[in-house]
């Protein structure tokens, strides 16, 4: 049976951690280990992030979109915002690379996307926004259905 | 829930110990309060004791790395303790084991330093 629930928020940091906490509720249902879930919310977190900083940089008005779907132990995550877009997708998700340094950034929100999920696409064009949708198999759940 | 930040500096050592959540929010705190602390006391070294952190992302490991150039500069060494085995991975990602010490506890971190 899929299970789907949408949340959208304006693109304020603090909204990170309400987005990490609303997205980990809804995949709680599949009683995923606490290591998965961790992994999920450090995910959520960083795609929201980069929306905000780097979509928005840091305009309030901007909105940021996550959906979520559930079907078995598969968690589908994807990510929408409208906002500036990703010059080039492919140097934008190597490791360490940013185009923000004096901010502090690290670089590694993509890798640790990759990394932490099964699946990643990410779809921007310039001025128009940006959509990343991931998949993750939770192998350690205990989903019975 | 946020960050809560205790800070203690003892002959030109920081410890830094973090209590909560550090994301994006929450780490422009650390980076201000932090950066102040390693200017006000001289600090050479930096121990970050991790144990009380129940979330991390990457922005924490960007505010991470600012306090350790800032102690690069003066010979300075970064050890981190008590981490949680999802932080270890973002810290293994991103090659941060490369240039800041791992120790299990603070105990350990203050005789790496030899200021126990």
């Amino acid at each position: 049976m899929k299970n789907n629930m949408e949340i959208k928020f304006t693109a304020l940091s603090q909204n990170e951690s309400f987005a990490r906490v609303t997205v980990a509720a809804f995949i709680a249902q599949l009683d995923p280990a606490l290591d998965e879930l961790t992994e999920i919310q450090t995910v959520v977190s960083e795609a929201v992030t980069n929306s905000i900083i780097h979509g928005y940089e840091n305009d309030p008005n901007g909105m940021v979109y996550i959906s979520v779907m559930i079907e078995g132990d598969v968690v589908e995550l994807i990510f929408r915002d409208e906002g500036l877009g990703i010059d080039d997708v492919g140097e934008a998700t190597q490791p360490l690379y940013t185009t923000k340094p004096e901010l502090e950034r690290s670089g590694m929100g993509f890798t640790i996307m990759e990394n932490f999920m099964d699946e990643m696409h990410v779809i921007s064009h310039k001025g128009e926004g940006t959509i990343i949708r991931l998949k993750k198999h939770l192998t350690k759940s205990k989903v019975c259905n | 829930m946020s960050l809560i930040i205790d800070m203690e500096a003892k002959d030109r050592v920081l410890c830094i110990r973090l209590k909560g959540e550090l994301d994006h929010h929450t780490a422009e705190k650390l980076r201000k309060q932090a950066e102040s602390a390693i200017i006000k006391h001289n600090i050479q070294h930096i121990i970050l004791n991790l144990g009380g952190l129940s979330f991390m992302d990457s922005s924490g490991l960007g505010v991470i790395l600012g306090r350790y150039k800032q102690i690069k500069e003066k010979k300075g060494e970064m050890v981190v303790c008590a981490i949680s085995p999802t932080i270890k991975r973002l810290f293994e990602m991103s090659g941060l084991f490369k240039i800041i010490k791992l120790e299990l506890s603070e105990e350990n971190a203050l005789q790496r330093l030899g200021v126990a």
